[in-house]
C-alpha cells in the first residue's frame, strides 16, 4: 500500500518538481523531492573546466547537448537542472537527463546502417552520388593497379600449387578496397596492415621483382628471408611488416598515430583488419583508446564475409562493424567496398577527418573473398560454389569500375588486352628472378634479434661455420655461407 | 691451485679448520667499486630521478600505464612527473595491459621511445603476445627496418600477502625470449644506471622491479647521482668477494644472499655474493669466473624451479667451468606452488635466509654441524 502510495506520489512530485524548476533557478531557494533524497555535492569540476589536465587534450563529450553546455553555466548548487522538461543530474562523465520509464536500449536498430556506394553495379554514377573526383590519370592509374593486383594474386597463386613458394593468400575480390583506399592516402601516411592489403603496398611502388623476392625469401627480400611468404615490409613506403596475429597492428596504429600527432605532422595512421579482427581484443582496446588519446587514425574494416570458415553470422551479433564506432565515440561510415569511387572518397574524406580534427575514423567496407583464405584452404567445404561464382563474375569490383572507365572514354579494350599481357610477362619473369636469386647468407640467421649482435650469437655462428667447414657434405649447396 | 687443495682436504672436520686459516673475505661493502658514499636514497627516489633525467634528455621519451600520472603512479615512482611534463608525456591509460602495450609498440615502431608500466608484471601477461610478437621480433622479422626501442618496468616477484596472482616472478618467462633484455635492479645504483640504461637502449627491455624494495634505502655516491650516470647491460656485480661458494642472486634476493653471508662468515665460509643485475644476457663470464675462483655455487631466486634462472646458470657452469665444481652446484627457488596468501603460508613459499645459509654449507660440505671449533 505504502509502495503504491510512494510510487503515485513520486510520479506527482517528479512532475510539480519539473514544473517548480525553472522557477528556482531565478530565486536561488534550493528545493529537492523528498524521494530524491538529500541534495547531492556540488557537481565534480565541469568537463570544459578540467579540461587540459586530465588525459589527452581537449574535452569533445556530447558536442550535441547543447541543452548540457548550457545548463552547465546555471547550475545551481544541489545539481539538478532543467533542461528543457526534464530534470538532469550530473554523474561523473556528464550530465544525463533523467526518464521515468524503463526502456532498454534494442539490441539492434530497425534499420541496418546504410552503406555508401558511388557506381552501380553496372558501373554507372548513381544520380545524385557525391563523391571525390578523381582525374583521368589518377583513375587509370587505379584502374591498372587493380589489374595488377589481380593478375599478381593469380601467378603467385599458381606458384605455390606448383611448389615453388610454400605459401600465399589472395586479395581476390577486394582489388578496389587495396587500391582505392591507398589512391585516398598520402606517402606519409603509416599504413599498418593486417595481410590481404598488397594492393596498398603496390600502389606506393613495391615492384613485382619486391613481391617475388619476399615470396621467394632470396637474398633480396627486405625481410632477409625470416618471415612467411606475403609477409611484406617497406620502411622506405612506410608500410609495416606484415605481423601474423591478428588485429595486434590495431594498437599499434594509434601508438604510430599518436607519435605524428606529437611531431605535428600533417599524416595520419591507417590499420586494416578484416571482420574476424574485430573480436579480438586488441581491436575494443585500440578503437576505446584511440578515442580517448584523439589520436589521427583510420580503422580501415574489409568486412569480406568470411573469417577462414567463419562467416559474420558467427562472429558477431552487431550490425556489422560499423555500429560499434559509436560506442567508442568514433565517427563512423558504411561504404560498398566493391565501388572504387566510394572507398576513395570516403577514406579521402575520413583521412582530412583524422588530421585536422585530431580523431579517429572507422570505416568498413563491405565486401566479399572470393578467394580461399589462403592456400592452405579450400573454401568450397564450407561455402557454396556458385555463391563464390557469383561474387567473381556478377560483382567483381574491377569489372564494376572498368566500366565507368571505360564509359569515360578513358580505356579501351585493346589497351586491356595489353596491360595484362605485359603485366603477366612481367610477373612470370619476375619469379624467374627470385627462383634464381641465392637465399641470404648464414649470417643473417644470426643478425637483427638485438640492435648490436651479442657475444653468445657470434660465438654460435662462429661454431657453426666451423660445423660446415668440418661437414660440407652435409650443407644445402644452393645457400651461401 | 686453491681448488685441488680443498679436494685433498676433502669433506668432514678438516676443512672447517683449512677455511678457518685462510684470510676471511674483506669486511661486507656494499657500494663497491665507486668512493665512498656521503648520501642515501631509496629505490623509489632512484627510479624516479632516472626517469625525470631521461625524459628530461630526450623528448622522444614518454611515460605511459595506469595511475602513472594523476595518482602519481601506483607505487608513487612517477611521482611529480606529470606536473612537470604534462599529459601529453605521461600518460594514464584505460585498463587495457594489451590496449596500451600495443599502443606503446606502435609508438616505438615509429621512433619515439616509451616506458610502460605494468602495476605488477603478473598484469603483463594480458599484453604478453604484444610484448614478444610484437616487440621482441620484430626487428628480427623486419630484418632491422621496424627497432622497438621499448621499456617495460614495473614490480616483479613477490610482494607481500598479495596472493598467487599477484606475486609470480616473471625473470624467467622474459629472459627466455631472445629480442628481448632482461634487467634486474637491486639497490639504487642499480635502479638509476640500470634504467637509465634501459631507457637508451634500442632494444625492447624488461626492467623487473620489485615493489618491497622501494622503500630500502642504499648509500649513493656523487657519480651515481650525475645526470650521465649509466651502467652497462650484461654486466654482473660481485656485491661481496669471497672464496669459499659462489651464491649468485638478483633483486631482492641480493639482500638475502648478503645477509647469508654475513652468517656464513661467522661459521669460516666466505661466500661471494654476486647480483646478477643482467638476466637476459646473463654476465656468464663474471659467474664462470667467481665459480673457477670458489669452485662451489649456490643459485637464488625467488621464483619457481622449474626451468628457473638457476637453471640456466647451472647449466652455463656445467658447460664451461665443469672441473672447476667441487660440489653439485645448490638451487634455492620458491616453493613450486602458487604463492599462498597465510602470511605463515607465504613465508614458507619464499627463499629465506637460513635457506640460503644452508644450501651454501652443503655446498661445502658442511651441513652437518661441526662437534667443536678449533
Amino acid at each position: 500500500m505504502a509502495a503504491l502510495w510512494l510510487a503515485r506520489a513520486s510520479s506527482q512530485l517528479a512532475r510539480r518538481a519539473a514544473r517548480r524548476l525553472p522557477a528556482r533557478h531565478g530565486s536561488g531557494e534550493p528545493t529537492s523531492p523528498w524521494f530524491l533524497g538529500a541534495a547531492p555535492p556540488p557537481a565534480l569540476g565541469s568537463p570544459a573546466v578540467e579540461k587540459s589536465r586530465r588525459g589527452f587534450c581537449s574535452v569533445r563529450r556530447f558536442a550535441g547537448e547543447s541543452s548540457a553546455a548550457a545548463a552547465v553555466d546555471e547550475e545551481p548548487e544541489n545539481g539538478f537542472v532543467a533542461t528543457s522538461d526534464r530534470q538532469a543530474v550530473d554523474f561523473p562523465g556528464g550530465k544525463v537527463s533523467f526518464v521515468a520509464e524503463m526502456n532498454f536500449l534494442p539490441d539492434s536498430m530497425k534499420e541496418r546502417i546504410n552503406c555508401y556506394r558511388v557506381l552501380d553495379d553496372d558501373g554507372r554514377t548513381i544520380s545524385g552520388s557525391r563523391f571525390q573526383e578523381v582525374s583521368k590519370e589518377l583513375a587509370l592509374k587505379m584502374y591498372t593497379e587493380m589489374v595488377t593486383l589481380q593478375i599478381m594474386d593469380t601467378i603467385f597463386y599458381e606458384a605455390q600449387r606448383q611448389g615453388r613458394i610454400s605459401f600465399y593468400l589472395t586479395s581476390n575480390g577486394e582489388e578496389a578496397i587495396n587500391i582505392a583506399s591507398a589512391a585516398a592516402l598520402s606517402m606519409d601516411d603509416i599504413v599498418l596492415p593486417q595481410y590481404r592489403e598488397p594492393g596498398v603496398l603496390l600502389w606506393r611502388g613495391f615492384t613485382l621483382q619486391e613481391f617475388a623476392n619476399q615470396c621467394f625469401g632470396n637474398k633480396l627480400d627486405y625481410g632477409k628471408g625470416r618471415q612467411m611468404p606475403i609477409h611484406y615490409g617497406s620502411n622506405r613506403l612506410n608500410y609495416f611488416t606484415v605481423s601474423s596475429p591478428i588485429a595486434t597492428q590495431l594498437p599499434h596504429a594509434v601508438g604510430a598515430a599518436y607519435s605524428l600527432k606529437m611531431d605535428k605532422k600533417d599524416a595520419c595512421a591507417i590499420t586494416y583488419f578484416g571482420d574476424g579482427g574485430t573480436s579480438e581484443g586488441d581491436f575494443h582496446a585500440a578503437l576505446n583508446f584511440a578515442a580517448v588519446m584523439e589520436a589521427p587514425v583510420i580503422f580501415f574494416c574489409r568486412n569480406n564475409g568470411w573469417a577462414i570458415s567463419t562467416p559474420t553470422t558467427e562472429q558477431f551479433r552487431s550490425d556489422g562493424v560499423v555500429i560499434r564506432g559509436q560506442a567508442y565515440g568514433i565517427r563512423g561510415i558504411r561504404v560498398d567496398g566493391n565501388d572504387a569511387l566510394a572507398v576513395y572518397s570516403a577514406v579521402h574524406a575520413a583521412r582530412e577527418m583524422a588530421i585536422t580534427e585530431g580523431r579517429p575514423i572507422l570505416v568498413e567496407a563491405l565486401t566479399y573473398r572470393v578467394g580461399h583464405h589462403s592456400t592452405s584452404d579450400d573454401s568450397t567445404k564450407y561455402r557454396p560454389v556458385d555463391e563464390i561464382e557469383h561474387w567473381r563474375t556478377a560483382r567483381d569490383p574491377i569489372s564494376r569500375y572498368r566500366k565507368w572507365v571505360q564509359g569515360n572514354d578513358w580505356w579501351s579494350d585493346a589497351e586491356e588486352s595489353e596491360l595484362r599481357s605485359r603485366v603477366r610477362k612481367e610477373l612470370l619473369q619476375a619469379i624467374q628472378v627470385a627462383e634464381r636469386m641465392p637465399k641470404p647468407p648464414v649470417t643473417e640467421l644470426f643478425t637483427d634479434v638485438y640492435d648490436k649482435i651479442p657475444s653468445n650469437l657470434r660465438e654460435q655462428e662462429q661454431l657453426l661455420r666451423d660445423t660446415i667447414t668440418k661437414h660440407p657434405v652435409d650443407y644445402p649447396t644452393d645457400v651461401p655461407v | 691451485m686453491l681448488g685441488a687443495a680443498r679436494r685433498q682436504f676433502g669433506s668432514g672436520p678438516m676443512l672447517g679448520q683449512v677455511l678457518r686459516r685462510l684470510r676471511p673475505a674483506a669486511a661486507a661493502e656494499v657500494a663497491r667499486g665507486y668512493s665512498a658514499a656521503a648520501k642515501e636514497m631509496t629505490v623509489r627516489d632512484a627510479l624516479n630521478s632516472a626517469l625525470d633525467e631521461e625524459m628530461s634528455a630526450d623528448p622522444s621519451v614518454f611515460l605511459m600505464g595506469e595511475e602513472v600520472g594523476e595518482y602519481q603512479g601506483a607505487y608513487k615512482i612517477s611521482k611529480g612527473l606529470l606536473d612537470k611534463y604534462g599529459p601529453d608525456r605521461v600518460l594514464d591509460t584505460p585498463i587495457t595491459e594489451a590496449g596500451f602495450t600495443g599502443i606503446g609498440v606502435g609508438a616505438a615502431y615509429h621512433g619515439l621511445r616509451p616506458i610502460i608500466e605494468f602495476m605488477t608484471f603478473n598484469f603483463s601477461m594480458q599484453a604478453i603476445d604484444h610484448i614478444i610478437n610484437s616487440a621482441a621480433k620484430s626487428n628480427y622479422m623486419s630484418a632491422g627496418q621496424i627497432s622497438v626501442p621499448i621499456v617495460f618496468r614495473g614490480p616483479n616477484g613477490a610482494a607481500a600477502g598479495v596472493g598467487a596472482q599477484h606475486s609470480q616472478c616473471y625473470a624467467a618467462w622474459y629472459a627466455h625470449v631472445p629480442g628481448l633484455k632482461v634487467l634486474t635492479p637491486y639497490s639504487s645504483e642499480d635502479a638509476r644506471g640500470l634504467l637509465k640504461a634501459a631507457i637508451r637502449d634500442p632494444d625492447p627491455v624488461i626492467f623487473l622491479e620489485n615493489e618491497l624494495l622501494y622503500g630500502e634505502s642504499f648509500p649513493v655516491s656523487a657519480e651515481v647521482l650525475d645526470s650521465s650516470f649509466c651502467l652497462p647491460i650484461g654486466k654482473a656485480k660481485i656485491e661481496r668477494e669471497g672464496k669459499d661458494v659462489t651464491i649468485t642472486a638478483f633483486s631482492k634476493m641480493v639482500g638475502y644472499a648478503l645477509q647469508a653471508a654475513e652468517i656464513l662468515s661467522k661459521e669460516g665460509i666466505s661466500a661471494e655474493v654476486i647480483n646478477l643485475r643482467s638476466i637476459r644476457p646473463l654476465d656468464r663470464a663474471a659467474i664462470n669466473a667467481s665459480v673457477r675462483k670458489t669452485n662451489r655455487l649456490v643459485t637464488v631466486e625467488e621464483g619457481f624451479p622449474q626451468h628457473g634462472i638457476g637453471a640456466e646458470i647451472c647449466m652455463s657452469v656445467v658447460e664451461e667451468s665443469f672441473e672447476y665444481l667441487d660440489a653439485p652446484v645448490e638451487r634455492i627457488a620458491g616453493a613450486d606452488v602458487p604463492m599462498p596468501y597465510a602470511a605463515n603460508l607465504e613465508r614458507m613459499a619464499v627463499p629465506q635466509v637460513d635457506d640460503i645459509v644452508r644450501a651454501a654449507k652443503r655446498a661445502c660440505y658442511r651441513a652437518v654441524p661441526m662437534a667443536a671449533a678449533a
